[in-house]
């Protein structure tokens, strides 16, 4: 079978996510766990850059890999007070927990093997950028963000107000 | 129009496309896409360490003439080898090797901040037809690219286990993620006037007049937060309380030595560059040369300057400009510099952009 450039950069990035998302559950250290999920968010804005749909990937960089990651890390330096390993936490509940995660990855499998994929259609133009910002601001069917928004702006009010009431008065 | 027919007397075009013929007979296509990415990579990464270098030449020279001294002026003509005799030294430095740090994290670190410099540097429209990345998110995609240096910064104040590091890497982190507010918000509002976000085309649209001239008064005030902001995201004098020598020796880069602080000190002098770089394309017309109407032998005049003297020579102007700032204002506080983004630039930029609407929608822009 003829392997393409974008097969094989397909193959490189879900192996990235796959190894990192496990490594950011299983290391000890919490900063280190930021950084791996920093390495998943970027691998996933490779695969939004791989589909042509560079709107979405530099999405992902500013919001999820520039923002949220940055927020994680200065909170931990902000909390945490030594790097220090912690001691590892006793599992009691080994059974619940395998039969959980069993029964995910059945219905997972289930879902694959079943589900009949769509040829793949490569866009090859990408998505214009006029289009994505009616859509972002219209009022019609599917299309919700303005009100989202509009609640998230409300919602810093409040932040920002229960701060102020919260805070000690000098 | 007669002022669209600019036609550069450096033709880039004809170059890349004489590679890409070669290339192309000697090679299946995917080996071309292969060795043209990879002379590209090799391409940028010279124009990076040359640039970086030319810069901190400059920068030493400027600092000593701002306060009546001589500079390098030993190595070479004017002391101009100075700062490729500093970089063989800083490549064959010894990296030390810290106790009781996260030493992944550690060496992580500078490369995070160096290879979010070198895509936002790919980014830049250098010259007509010589731009490596030209997305149709194009300044979007390069202010994401830009805001991941923070985490390189922070994780490099933490992994080095030094109470100096980590208030250097706090109060870096504080006052980019506040600055980079400003920035956003004057870069949309020049999207807003240019209608796209693709480089290329923000810079085709200045060909009858620099955004600075056609957008009048909220262009200016947008000019002005930029530089502002831009000044504080590099780090630099009168807003480097992050590396504030005299108060936290070297801020983040305290424990780093050799190439790893090297890469640092290049990234901190590039993001200068990708400032300038930023403003040039948005205000000042990037490789556009200077045209004004009715005034045809002069505008044919500034056409045979190639367009990469024009881009080059706009950012060297707007980086003097910077260097300018660190001479002549004192440095200021943590308080006053989050104090100064959050209580007056971000509320006089929001109103800017919806002056700018109000420009827009009613076509009172020239």
């Amino acid at each position: 079978m003829e392997i393409t450039l974008q097969q094989a950069g397909f193959a490189f990035l879900a192996a990235v996510i796959l190894v990192f998302s496990v490594m950011t559950v299983t290391t000890k250290r919490i900063l280190r766990a930021a950084t791996y999920l920093l390495f998943v968010l970027f691998a996933t804005a490779g695969i939004y850059f791989q589909l042509n749909y560079s709107f979405l990937g530099a999405v992902q960089l500013l919001i999820y890999a520039g923002g949220i990651i940055v927020l994680y890390v200065f909170s931990i330096l902000l909390t945490s007070s030594d790097a220090e390993k912690k001691e590892p936490l006793r599992n009691r509940r080994i059974v619940p927990g395998l039969v959980a995660s069993l029964a995910g990855g059945a219905l997972c499998l289930f879902l694959l093997l079943t589900h009949s994929f769509a040829p793949t259609v490569s866009a090859d133009c990408e998505v214009d950028m006029h289009t994505i910002g009616h859509t972002l601001m219209g009022t019609g069917k599917y299309q919700y963000l303005l009100p989202f928004e509009a609640i998230s702006v409300l919602l810093l009010a409040c932040i920002v107000g229960g701060l102020l009431i919260a805070r000690k008065r000098k | 129009m007669l002022l669209n027919t600019y036609t550069d007397s450096i033709d880039f075009q004809a170059f890349t496309g004489w590679i890409h013929g070669v290339l192309s007979g000697a090679l299946p296509a995917w080996g071309v896409t292969l060795v043209e990415c990879v002379l590209i990579g090799l391409g940028l990464l010279l124009g990076y360490a040359l640039i970086a270098l030319a810069l901190i030449y400059i920068e030493r020279k400027v600092c000593a003439f701002f306060q009546c001294r001589l500079g390098p002026n030993r190595v070479g003509p004017y002391g101009t080898v100075q700062s490729v005799a500093d970089m063989i030294k800083m490549l064959i430095k010894e990296l030390i090797s810290i106790d009781h740090i996260d030493r992944f994290l550690f060496n992580l670190a500078p490369f995070i901040v160096i290879i979010s410099s070198v895509l936002a540097f790919g980014c830049l429209p250098f010259a007509k037809n010589f731009q490596v990345l030209d997305y149709n998110v194009g300044i979007f995609f390069l202010m994401a690219v830009s805001s991941i240096g923070i985490v390189g910064i922070l994780l490099a104040g933490w992994s080095s286990n030094n109470k100096y590091s980590l208030i250097g890497a706090m109060r870096s982190g504080a006052q980019m993620i506040s600055y980079e507010l400003s920035i956003g918000l004057s870069i949309m509002t020049m999207v807003v006037l240019a209608g796209t976000m693709q480089i290329s085309e923000i810079v085709e649209r200045q060909a009858d007049g620099w955004f600075l001239f056609t957008g009048h008064v909220p262009a200016v005030i947008a000019f002005l937060i930029y530089l502002v902001a831009g000044t504080a995201e590099t780090n630099r004098g009168p807003f480097d309380l992050p590396e504030a020598d005299s108060e936290l020796t070297a801020g983040y880069h305290t424990e780093y030595s050799g190439m790893h602080f090297g890469f640092f000190y290049l990234a901190e002098y590039l993001n200068l560059f990708i400032v300038a770089g930023i403003a040039t394309t948005l205000f000042l017309g990037g490789w556009m040369p200077l045209h004004v109407a009715g005034w045809d032998s002069f505008n044919a005049v500034m056409d045979y300057i190639p367009s990469i003297v024009w881009f080059l020579a706009k950012v060297g102007f707007v980086i003097f400009v910077i260097m300018w700032f660190k001479w002549t204002f004192p440095r200021l506080r943590i308080d006053q510099l989050l104090r100064l983004e959050w209580k007056y630039l971000l509320p006089l930029n929001l109103v800017n952009l919806m002056l700018m609407v109000i420009v827009v929608v009613f076509g009172l822009h020239f």
